[in-house]
Parts: structure tokens; sequence; C-alpha cells
């Protein structure tokens, strides 16, 4: 059973090796982070590092865009590509089932995201530790390990949604259409009608109904997690949403966890069905 | 329970309103190579796939080594079957041994295999290069080589001399022949019809997703009553007339006759000819595989005209 997943997953991750995934994004998170953490605070008229809470809130805002799309273009002709190519179809005359070819990709493209993430934000809090000033390192390493950890889950996420949509339609093309299109409307539209509902709807939703609206999307999830563990004075935006509702930080990792694992369930469903 | 290789019990298989096979049957046994010819989307590509368990039959059973090729345990079944694709691909950036090795991992197959397999089919000096760098036909060679991992019980192949030179093709037809001593069954799909009757033990020859003909050679020789074509050096009309033998003159030119003779009387004009001092030379031929699709093609003809009508 585990032996063609590791297989794949094997294969995969050398892939993402080879095609200088991993560099680029470990590349692209740190330099995030890094320019964040010393220049973050520059609009207010400030160089340098300022202080670590408002350095991982701006990070979470900020990775909240970046972390998404690049799991979804990573992983978005995941199936759809190898369909194109023919190689799929090999692939299935092999002694290795649908569900665990699936499962083998998600491993691979789980672990080079995991390692992106953790290289890059590493780099970072190393950066911090050794160049910012009055820092209390055990903070530093405590609160990036864990924003690390939710990184990486908000990039399963997206390997599961990135999944689905390869397993759902037969061109390269379309995938990545309709990628650029689930990243728009999770990243940016939801947040806009949540509020557009909240300001023109009075009433309309149950108030205490309101934060739970969060749930259902991922992106949203992942910012109230990393906000839960900050001592910030105020929520911005959509998060003043939860502001009421105490969610508590297992609760909203179980439910990033549904999240996980929902968008891959429904992708091994699809690829199930897929003809060749 | 029968040892065949593969039954296939009056499969029929649609995709939509598309009716692609209609009532195929086809037994193979351990050892038997079967050719299998017919033009482009005749259904011979989708016979082999629903032989692979990519599709479920529409209508009719399929057993491979005992078992249906879509159910659950047809992954042990998987381990002895190799496929060539038509058209092969693999991945573009890895080296001809990475893609090997990739596959025998999947098959679970010692990896020292995969250096000599790559030396078998003539990839050794390319091996450590990029695929993407690879000619046409060192890919279908490496396709064949992907198909022969772990000397499969079943093989399918797809058009597997297309790209090939002269050299690379014998060899295929070699390892075939290898395999089929080993007692393996193998399925050769194919358009280019000389040099393959050698090599195979029986054929089918398919269009518009029905069987037109299938059995060996011989029997289908029987059955199209084809001529066996005699050209004969020396001999005149009037010499073969003598001989009742002028009902099969086809064409005559000066000293070289052509004779057109029954199948099954063949042996006996040649009993008859062969004794005359004039006759300086002979030629005798069977019906090529050529003949023997193009009369089972045209034959259909009609029948398909009124299908499209």
């Amino acid at each position: 059973m585990m032996g063609p997943i590791f297989t794949v997953a094997r294969k995969e991750f050398k892939d993402g090796f080879r095609n200088r995934w991993i560099v680029a994004i470990s590349g692209i998170y740190a330099l995030l982070a890094i320019g964040l953490a010393f220049f973050g605070a520059a609009a207010s008229g400030t160089l340098g590092f300022v202080s670590l809470d408002s350095t991982m809130s701006a990070l979470a805002s900020l990775a909240v865009f970046i972390i998404p799309l690049i799991a979804l273009m990573l992983c978005y002709d995941a199936f759809v590509g190898e369909q194109e190519s023919g190689t799929l179809l090999l692939l299935l005359t092999y002694p290795l089932s649908k569900t665990q070819l699936l499962l083998g990709k998600f491993v691979g493209h789980g672990a080079i995201l995991a390692v992106a993430n953790i290289i890059g934000f590493g780099t970072a809090a190393l950066v911090v530790c050794l160049f910012g000033e009055e820092v209390d390192v055990a903070n530093v390493i405590a609160k990036f390990s864990a924003f690390i950890a939710y990184a990486i889950l908000l990039s399963w996420v997206f390997i599961g949604v990135a999944f689905t949509i390869s397993c759902l339609v037969d061109e390269k093309s379309k995938a990545a259409g309709l990628a650029l299109i689930c990243w728009f409307l999770l990243v940016l539209v939801f947040d806009l009608a949540l509020l557009a509902l909240l300001v023109a709807g009075d009433g309309i939703i149950d108030a205490q109904m309101l934060p739970y609206l969060l749930w259902l999307n991922p992106t949203d999830l992942f910012r109230l997690i990393n906000l839960n563990g900050l001592s910030l004075d105020e929520y911005a935006g959509v998060m003043s949403v939860a502001a009421g509702a105490q969610f508590s930080q297992p609760t909203l990792i179980l439910v990033m966890l549904m999240w996980v694992i929902l968008p891959l369930g429904l992708a091994n469903f699809l690829f199930n069905r897929k003809g060749l | 329970m029968s040892n065949n290789i593969v039954n296939l019990a009056q499969v029929h298989k649609s995709f939509g309103t598309v009716n692609a096979l209609n009532g195929i049957d086809l037994n193979l046994a351990e050892g038997e190579v079967l050719g299998l010819f017919g033009h482009n989307g005749a259904g011979k590509s989708t016979l082999m796939k629903m032989i692979l368990g990519l599709f479920e039959p529409t209508q009719g059973t399929i057993e491979v080594m005992g078992h249906n090729p879509t159910s659950s345990k047809a992954a042990k079944v998987r381990q002895q079957i190799g496929y060539l694709p038509e058209n092969v691909s693999f991945y573009d950036q890895l080296t001809g041994q990475e893609v090997l090795t990739y596959f025998a991992r999947l098959k679970r197959i010692k990896l020292s295999r995969v250096n000599q397999l790559l030396d078998e089919v003539g990839l050794a000096p390319a091996m450590l290069r990029q695929v993407k760098t690879y000619s046409k036909g060192m890919r279908q060679r490496l396709g064949l080589a992907q198909a022969m991992l772990g000397s499969p019980k079943l093989l399918l192949l797809d058009e597997p001399t297309v790209g090939l030179d002269p050299i690379a093709t014998h060899q295929f037809y070699q390892s075939v022949d290898s395999l089929k001593r080993q007692g393996s069954a193998v399925i050769l799909c194919s358009h280019v019809l000389p040099g393959v009757e050698r090599h195979i033990s029986k054929l089918m020859i398919v269009s518009g997703g029905k069987t037109l003909a299938a059995g060996t050679i011989s029997q289908l020789r029987q059955q199209t009553q084809l001529p066996v074509i005699i050209k004969t050096r020396g001999l005149n009309h009037q010499q073969l007339d003598g001989l009742d033998l002028g009902v099969f003159i086809d064409q005559a030119q000066d000293d070289s006759v052509d004779l057109h003779v029954p199948n099954d009387i063949a042996q006996q004009v040649l009993v008859k000819i062969a004794p005359l001092p004039q006759l300086t030379h002979f030629e005798m031929t069977h019906a090529s595989l050529e003949d023997l699709y193009l009369h089972y093609l045209q034959q259909s003809q009609p029948t398909r005209i009124k299908e499209v009508s």
C-alpha cells in the first residue's frame, strides 16, 4: 500500500528540486518575511526592525495572498499535465491505484512546499535573530515556528484545491485559468463580499453565525489562526467579524485540517471517476 | 478455468453514442502472439486499453489471467503486464535511466534490471541524457524497455516498430520471439504489415469495432481462397494447356507465365510442372498478410458504406 505512494512522492519531490521550485519559493518567502521585518514600518517613518508581533501580523496578511498562489501554480497541472503528455495513461496501467497516485503526488508536493516554507521563513527568522535590535530569540523562534506550521497547513489546503481543479478539466490551460479564478475568489472576493454583507445586509445574518462564515474560507482561517497567537489591539477589516467569537486555536487548526482533507477527498473522487 | 491469459467474450464498448467495439471475442494462450490489425479508429487501441482495465466494457466480459482487469484484485495482475502505448511519451526533464528507474520501482522490479534493459534496447550510451534530447526512435526504444520490465506474462504493444530503424526493428522482434518462448502472451497492434507474419501465431483484423477475421494465417488463407501465385520461366501457354493448367494462367509473356492457383491444389500443380524439362525457374508466393488484410477490408466496405448512410 505505502510502496507506490512513496515512489510517486519521491519522484515529485525530486522534480521540485530539479526544476528549482524549492529554491525559488524559499527565496520568495525569505525575501517577503525579511522585507516586512525590517522595512514594514517604513510607511510610518521608521526603518529597521520594530516589533515581532507587528511583523508577524503583516507577514500573515501578505503571506495569505502569496502562499495559495504558489501552491496553485505548483500543482494545477499535477494530473491534467500528465494526462496531456500521455504519461498518466501509462502510469495507470502500472500496479498502483488512482488513490495511491493521488496520495503520492500530495505527499511529494506537500513535502516540496513544507521544505520551502521552512527554509524561506526559517531564514527570515534567523536574520531577525541576528540583525534585529533587542529581540527575544526564544520568542522569535516560537512565533516563527507557529507561523511556519500554519503556512504549511495553508499550502496543503491549496494543493488539495489545485488537485481538484486538475482532475476536473481535460486541458492544462483550463486548469490554469480555473486556478487563477479560484485564487481570486478565495483571497480577494470572499472578504469583500463578506464585508458588504456586514455593512449592507444589516441583520440578515444572525450575528452569532457571522464568525463561522470565516470557516468557509481557508485563507481567513489562516489569518485568524495567526492573529489569535498575537497580542494585537484590534483586528482589521474582515477579521473584526471574528473579534467577538473567541475560537480556540485547536478548533481553528482542526477546521483547517478539514480544509486539507475535503478538497483532497473531492479530487480523489473526481480522479477515480475521470475517463482517459 | 482455462489457462488462457486473455479471454474476451462478446465485448461491447460505447462512448456516448459512438460504438467503439461491437461484440469482440478473443482468446489468447501462453506463448501466443496475436497480431491485431485494422485501420485508424478501428478499435485496436480501445481493445488494448480494456484489456489493461482502463475502461469497463459496456457489455460482455474480460478476463486477464483469471481476473477482471478493472477489479481491485487486478493490481497483482498488472505487475505481470507490459504495455507500450501508441506515441509513448515520458517525463522530458528526466534522464532515460531515471524514467526507467521510476517505472521499475512502481513495478517493484530489481533496479539492476534497469541498466540491463537500457543496454538491451541500445540506449546505454544515452541513458544519462534527458529524454527531451532523444529522437523519436530512442523514445520508442525506451518505451519498449519500459514495457519489457519484469518479463511480463502479457505484453500489449501498440505500434511498437514506428520510428525504429531496420536493425532496431529486427532486435525488437527477437525480444518478442524470446518472450514468446518463455511463455508470454503478446498482442501486437500494427499498421506495418511486412515482416510481422513470421512473428505472430495468429491474427485478428478489426474494422468499425467488429472482428472481420480471426485465426492463424493459414486458416485465413484457406478461408479467403486467395490464390497462390506461381511464377514460371521457360514454359509457354501450350505446354500448360496440355497439362490442363490453362485456366490458371493470369499473365503470359514470352516464356514467363504467372499462374493463380487455388490454395488447396497448389501442390498438385507444382507436382505437374516440376518435371517439365523446359522449366528453368519458378517462384511460389502465398497470399501475404497484406493481401489478406486488403481482402477482408474490401469485403467489409459495402457494409461500412451502408452503416454510414
